[in-house]
């Protein structure tokens, strides 16, 4: 059996990616993936504390990974929607040109 | 027994809805539709009052005296032991106020048909007279002294849009604001006077023998004379006592059938009203005020006797009797020592006069009044100069007013006779000064009721004026109210009053012990007073008149001039008021208070200004500083 450990790793090193990539890609479509990238990482982590905490007795942690899924696809739909609309009105989604957010 | 009363409500709701339905769909009726509405909802509340009062009265005596009876009272707003109500009394006094405010007001409204006929806003009028109506008549059935200061409000707000009616007229702006600021401050005392009360008594209500609220007030004696001063001091402000009487002669402003309502029969008399409801209270535990009181209202009496005697228009001479009738009430309360009555008992006397004195007084002096407003419109003139003479052209108006004249005068046998006349016994009841003085103040009315009559009717005629416009009688809608109220003044001193009103409620034939030599008195002091003004002014020529004028020049200007009372209030307001305390206040307010608050504006937005560079738009940048607090909170959380 896999350790508790790996998988943990594995997690973090998702999650960091996705705030690494949340900060530094320019793209609006990459910011979005490493957002999933970050959810993704929490779901991991619902499930491997699941199976840790209950061992089979339970399964709250795998609902709520469920859930969580089906979260991030409505969310994705409503991203890449806002998406298409930012592309029609300046035919670019790079999100220096989404600078008109402030004062 | 209480419930057979629950209709008294719709004496209420229905002036309201009217008020209601006129004030807000008037303007697409027609006028002859809007007055037919404003007449007939009245009408109906006539009608109601009637059977309100002959049910009550008819009803039978529990130890001798008439329940009060309360059909509706609903807690409106509770306050831990205090408690606002709202609701329904049915008292003897109560119930002959419903019966005054309803004759009145459905003879004003039908009045005003003709007066106001083809006027500019005239549904606005009857939407205004309706609200009045229903607030006095609230007033007059309230349960707790609260409730009457809200309706007491809401009359003041009705005068002041009735006596500011012609908007457009300066004077008219001017008159309803005096009215509402002089009236405005003197209820400001009354509220405190409430407050206080409210606070030490622990009730507001009007039922003084419930064993518990007569507990709670005795517990207060020691601070019931003031909080009852105070709002006597209110009701000072609206029944005009002296010195807070000036707005009531500007007031005539107003349309003439709005004085004959408000400013003459029904509005000015609250202040009479609210006396006699605290008046066990009074008699119990502040009887020196109480004499206080009377003292005020014998020289208001005075003064406003001797400023008739001088003015010259008409309005104003009936404006000044007015103030001096309801002075006369005032004393009548004021003079009372005990709270017994019965044949022995002349001490609470004054209670049943002036409520009596109240009854009539609303009568005759509206009478006197709608006769002003006929002359008015038949001549477009306030003023007597016009006149003279009108006799030949208005016999309707003309008996009307010699006979309201001879019931003010006192004269057997119209209404105002019986009246006086107990005020009169119950002033000298109380001392043969106070009782030689009201008496002299009597003998002035008659005086200057008759130079009015004789002013109006006969003496000089302004024939230019009268052959280039020929006065001629009103219309039926104008001269019935004058007949239908002249009427009820001929008949209504032989009601038993007595026997409906008295202090403590108890039977009181005052004709049993009537002192007849004082009756006998007074009129021939009245006659006296009469023939003496036929002497002066009933001639073409009035040489008697001038040569008074010109003997004392001085005291006629004086009273002429309302002896400048007015001038003293404008100086004390504008030279010292506005000047020395109003001024200096509104520089601290707009420069110190308003700068405090444009600086914290200014440094607010100044900071804004400055920082708001960190709002870059660039989300990343956001997300980062995000995280970065992020782990600093996690390293927090775990050192």
């Amino acid at each position: 059996m896999i350790q508790i450990n790996c998988l943990l790793i594995l997690s973090a090193v998702m999650m960091f990616a996705g705030i690494f990539g949340f900060i530094t890609r320019r793209s609006t479509l990459a910011i979005l993936l490493s957002i999933e990238l970050m959810l993704n990482a929490a779901d991991i982590n619902f499930a491997v504390f699941n199976r840790l905490l209950f061992n089979g007795q339970n399964v709250d942690g795998f609902f709520f990974t469920l859930f969580s899924i089906a979260i991030t696809a409505a969310e994705s739909a409503i991203a890449i929607a806002i998406m298409i609309n930012i592309y029609r009105s300046l035919k670019d989604i790079s999100v220096e040109k989404l600078e008109k957010m402030k004062w | 027994m209480e419930n057979q009363f629950i209709f008294t409500l719709l004496i209420l709701l229905l002036p309201l809805a009217s008020f209601l339905f006129l004030g807000l769909a008037g303007h697409k009726l027609s006028h002859k539709a809007a007055g037919l509405v404003g007449t007939s909802v009245l009408g109906v509340v006539a009608v109601l009052s009637y059977y309100t009062a002959f049910q009550y009265f008819s009803m039978p005596r529990v130890d001798g005296v008439y329940q009060a009876l309360v059909p509706i009272n609903v807690t409106w707003l509770p306050l831990g032991e205090l408690h606002f109500d709202m609701g329904i009394l049915l008292d003897p006094i109560s119930v002959v106020m419903l019966i005054v405010i309803s004759t009145v007001s459905l003879m004003v409204h039908i009045y005003s048909f003709g007066y106001m006929h083809g006027e500019r806003g005239f549904q606005r009028y009857y939407a205004f007279l309706s609200l009045f109506t229903m607030s006095m008549l609230g007033l007059v059935v309230a349960t707790n002294i609260f409730q009457m200061y809200l309706f007491w409000e809401l009359v003041g707000v009705s005068s002041y849009l009735l006596i500011g009616f012609f908007y457009t007229l300066k004077a008219a702006i001017a008159a309803s604001k005096k009215a509402f600021i002089v009236t405005r401050f003197a209820d400001m005392f009354f509220l405190i006077g409430i407050l206080i009360y409210g606070f030490y008594a622990k009730t507001f209500s009007f039922d003084f023998v419930d064993a518990e609220n007569a507990r709670n007030i005795a517990g207060a004696a020691f601070i019931l004379p003031t909080a009852l001063f105070l709002m006597f001091v209110g009701g000072a402000g609206k029944s005009a006592m002296f010195p807070l009487h000036i707005w009531l002669p500007d007031a005539m402003e107003g349309p003439t059938p709005v004085s004959a309502l408000i400013h003459a029969a029904t509005m000015v008399v609250a202040g009479v009203y609210q006396v006699a409801r605290m008046f066990p209270l009074w008699i119990q535990y502040a009887p020196d005020t109480l004499h206080v009181v009377a003292w005020v209202g014998a020289f208001t009496a005075f003064y406003a006797a001797a400023v008739a005697c001088a003015q010259t228009d008409i309005k104003r001479v009936l404006a000044f009797s007015t103030i001096s009738q309801i002075a006369f009430m005032m004393v009548a309360l004021g003079v009372c020592t005990e709270m017994v009555t019965g044949h022995e008992h002349h001490g609470s006397l004054g209670y049943m006069a002036s409520m009596f004195h109240l009854f009539t007084h609303a009568m005759f002096k509206a009478t006197l009044f709608l006769c002003a407003g006929c002359l008015i419109h038949a001549v477009h003139s306030n003023d007597m100069s016009m006149m003279g003479g009108m006799r030949k052209y208005m016999p309707i108006t003309h008996w009307t007013f010699l006979i309201a004249c001879l019931a003010i005068s006192g004269i057997p046998p119209f209404s105002g006779f019986f009246s006086k006349d107990e005020i009169l016994s119950a002033s000298f009841a109380y001392s043969p000064w106070m009782g030689w003085i009201m008496t002299g103040i009597a003998a002035m009315t008659a005086f200057y009721m008759f130079r009015l009559y004789y002013g109006i009717f006969w003496g000089t005629e302004n024939k230019e004026h009268h052959e280039a416009h020929v006065p001629h009688e009103c219309e039926w809608t104008m001269t019935f109210p004058l007949i239908f109220l002249t009427l009820i003044t001929c008949v209504a001193g032989f009601i038993p009053f007595g026997k409906l009103v008295s202090a403590d409620g108890m039977s009181y034939d005052f004709l049993a012990h009537f002192d007849w030599m004082l009756g006998a008195k007074s009129c021939a002091i009245a006659l006296v007073s009469i023939a003496l003004a036929t002497y002066i002014y009933k001639g073409e020529k009035q040489p008697v008149a001038e040569k008074m004028k010109a003997a004392a020049p001085r005291l006629h200007q004086w009273a002429y001039k309302r002896f400048y009372l007015d001038e003293v209030y404008q100086y004390v307001t504008h030279q010292i008021i506005f000047k020395y305390i109003s001024k200096p206040l509104a520089w601290f307010d707009r420069h110190i208070i308003d700068g405090f608050f444009n600086f914290l504006a200014w440094g607010t937005h100044e900071l804004g200004f400055n920082i708001r560079g960190f709002q870059s738009g660039a989300i990343q940048k956001y997300a980062f500083i995000f995280f970065l607090g992020a782990i600093i909170i996690l390293f927090i959380m775990i050192l």
